[in-house]
């Protein structure tokens, strides 16, 4: 009976079959105790922790495979060579990309902004011209256009947010024009938790014919991502977001503009033939994949890739969404608490404020019970500008988190205002 | 392990509430502002400076309960000190912030002598939190050089 009542500790576990207790277990890092409590990993938008599959993936490259790519004269470099390209097919799988010639390997999401900054920015961006962002942006979403906008005499245009922190999508159909050259927006919010229009965005872009970049650092952990679906012209995300290791990223670009960029950076791999006076670059993706790349990582991601999807995207999403509503729930009845951030459509993250007392004090309050939040700006400072907080406390949920975590931290909010509001 | 009450002492959390010279000082003749981007604590410090004498000494700004009690208590500690006694002081408690006895020979790192500044010992065990606690002196040395920059902890 006390099953199909279910338990306070898993409220729709039924409904979704969920078994996050064994999930857990798949990530070892969870079960560690800080300050003398169990840790409750909350700072999941800053980075996710790793399942042992991703771990195994690493130690197997470094322990049996491990050589450089594309230099095929040996067994090991040929092993290395197959894993790294077979990750590139993973990705494009994950994406649902036309070909792996539109998945190109980058540090991180920062690294693939820059490279479309440098490439396609540089190129097909002049004076007088404009980029459209939107106010939600992490600050790696902002300054590389600042920069090439700065180099170019481009200006850039931002779509405004109202007060719940959902785009005000009349703006942006207004801010798109004749001098439009790109729409760089972010699918997810890492500070608010929005999920934006990305469909109806690129689509009243393309009405323009203008190409629209997708910010999916915050997206990819949380939802399944079909870029054909989605029509982006280009898609970025971070491996250590994602279950993944750090340093490794992706830009995913459709062929066609892959094609017509220039390269990013110089060096080996990139190249077909080098004289002095001439050098002809590689084909894609290898003509953006100067120098040795992360091997180990691109495994790495390929192997939490495969996780997510043997867990299932659509499962996760609904799970994460099951502990935001439960989250929200808690922490609107903590006196003094504001969240910061409810759009109509969030993903699993919860900004807050709390009356009297300092975001920076509230993390280390946190901290002494376990509980690991982000409190500060998040990267993302026009955003604490548009809802005039200097700082917010951020808990940002991933697949492993449980209802009773959430607990703990509506307990832990309390204790701070008791200990310092009082 | 850390405990919190060696953070969050009643003198500090005293401070938070109600700090003391919190507001805009008319007579100031040095200013200096003080920022950490990592928490977006900003603070701005009036001195009123003659005679090599901190005359009087106010701040204003939005912080953090420790560095709010940290300026509270600092303006409270330099208010009629002279100024080489004040610079003496920022080396002294930065010492002790960071548990380093050899940044000035003088010095002890345990808070003696350092009258109530010394509730401030217990944060180095929270290294995350140091900066919070240094930013007014940091922002104090600013303006008693005449810094035209605002200072930031990183």
């Amino acid at each position: 009976m006390s099953t199909l009542l279910g338990s306070s500790r898993a409220p729709g576990a039924a409904t979704t079959g969920w078994d996050v207790e064994r999930i857990r277990r798949d990530f070892p890092a969870l079960h560690q105790h800080v300050h003398g409590k169990p840790l409750v990993y909350l700072d999941n938008a800053a980075t996710s922790q790793k399942p042992q599959a991703v771990i195994d993936a690493l130690t197997a490259y470094y322990t049996r495979d491990n050589a450089n790519v594309h230099r095929g004269v040996h067994l090991l470099s040929e092993r290395a060579t197959d894993a790294y390209e077979n990750a590139r097919r993973r990705i494009q799988r994950h994406l649902n990309a036309v070909s792996p010639r539109e998945i190109v390997f980058v540090r991180q999401a920062t690294e693939a902004i820059n490279l479309v900054m440098a490439s396609f920015g540089r190129t097909l961006v002049g004076a007088g011209d404009e980029i459209v962002i939107s106010a939600l942006e992490h600050h790696a979403n902002i300054v590389p256009w600042q920069m090439l906008c700065e180099e170019k005499g481009a200006s850039l245009k931002v779509v405004p947010v109202d007060d719940r922190g959902d785009l005000i999508m009349d703006a942006y159909a207004r801010l798109l024009g004749p001098r439009t050259r790109l729409v760089a927006i972010t699918q997810v919010s890492n500070a608010l938790g929005t999920i934006t229009p990305i469909g109806e965005i690129i689509r009243l872009a393309h009405r323009e014919s203008i190409p629209v970049l997708v910010d999916g650092a915050q997206a990819a952990p949380h939802q399944a991502i079909d870029v054909q679906v989605l029509d982006c012209d280009f898609f970025v995300f971070s491996g250590h977001k994602t279950y993944g290791p750090t340093g490794i990223g992706v830009l995913y670009g459709k062929e066609s503009w892959l094609e017509r960029m220039p390269p990013y950076q110089g060096g080996g791999d990139m190249i077909k033939m080098v004289t002095f006076e001439k050098t002809i670059y590689n084909d894609l993706p290898y003509k953006f994949e100067a120098g040795t790349p992360h091997i180990a990582g691109a495994i790495g991601l390929a192997a939490a890739l495969e996780y997510l999807a043997g867990l299932g995207l659509d499962r996760i999403t609904a799970w994460e969404h099951e502990l935001l509503e439960h989250g929200t729930k808690l922490l609107q009845a903590v006196a003094g608490v504001r969240l910061v951030g409810t759009a109509r459509r969030k993903a699993a993250v919860l900004s807050f404020v709390v009356d009297g007392v300092h975001a920076h004090d509230v993390g280390t309050i946190l901290d002494h019970d376990g509980v690991a939040v982000r409190a500060g700006h998040h990267c993302a400072m026009p955003v604490m500008a548009r809802f005039g907080v200097p700082a917010t406390v951020r808990a940002s949920l991933g697949l492993y988190n449980t209802p009773g975590e959430l607990e703990t931290l509506a307990r832990a909010v309390r204790m701070a205002r008791e200990i310092i509001g009082g | 392990m850390t405990d919190l009450r060696d953070l969050y002492q009643q003198v500090i959390l005293d401070h938070n509430r109600k700090p003391r010279n919190f507001r805009v000082l008319e007579s100031a003749n040095r200013t200096a502002e003080g920022y950490n981007p990592l928490c977006g604590d900003q603070m701005k410090l009036y001195l009123d400076v003659e005679d090599g004498m901190i005359k009087d000494a106010a701040f204003q700004g939005k912080g953090c309960a420790i560095s709010k009690a940290s300026a509270s208590l600092m303006t409270a500690a330099v208010i009629g000190k002279p100024v080489d006694e004040a610079e003496a002081l920022f080396r002294r408690v930065h010492a002790m912030l960071t548990g380093d006895a050899t940044a000035s020979r003088d010095t002890s790192n345990d808070g003696d002598g350092l009258g109530k500044l010394a509730v401030f010992a217990g944060v180095r065990e929270f290294p995350s939190r140091i900066k919070c606690a240094s930013l007014p002196w940091h922002t104090l040395r600013a303006a008693l050089s005449g810094a035209r920059e605002a200072v930031t902890t990183e």
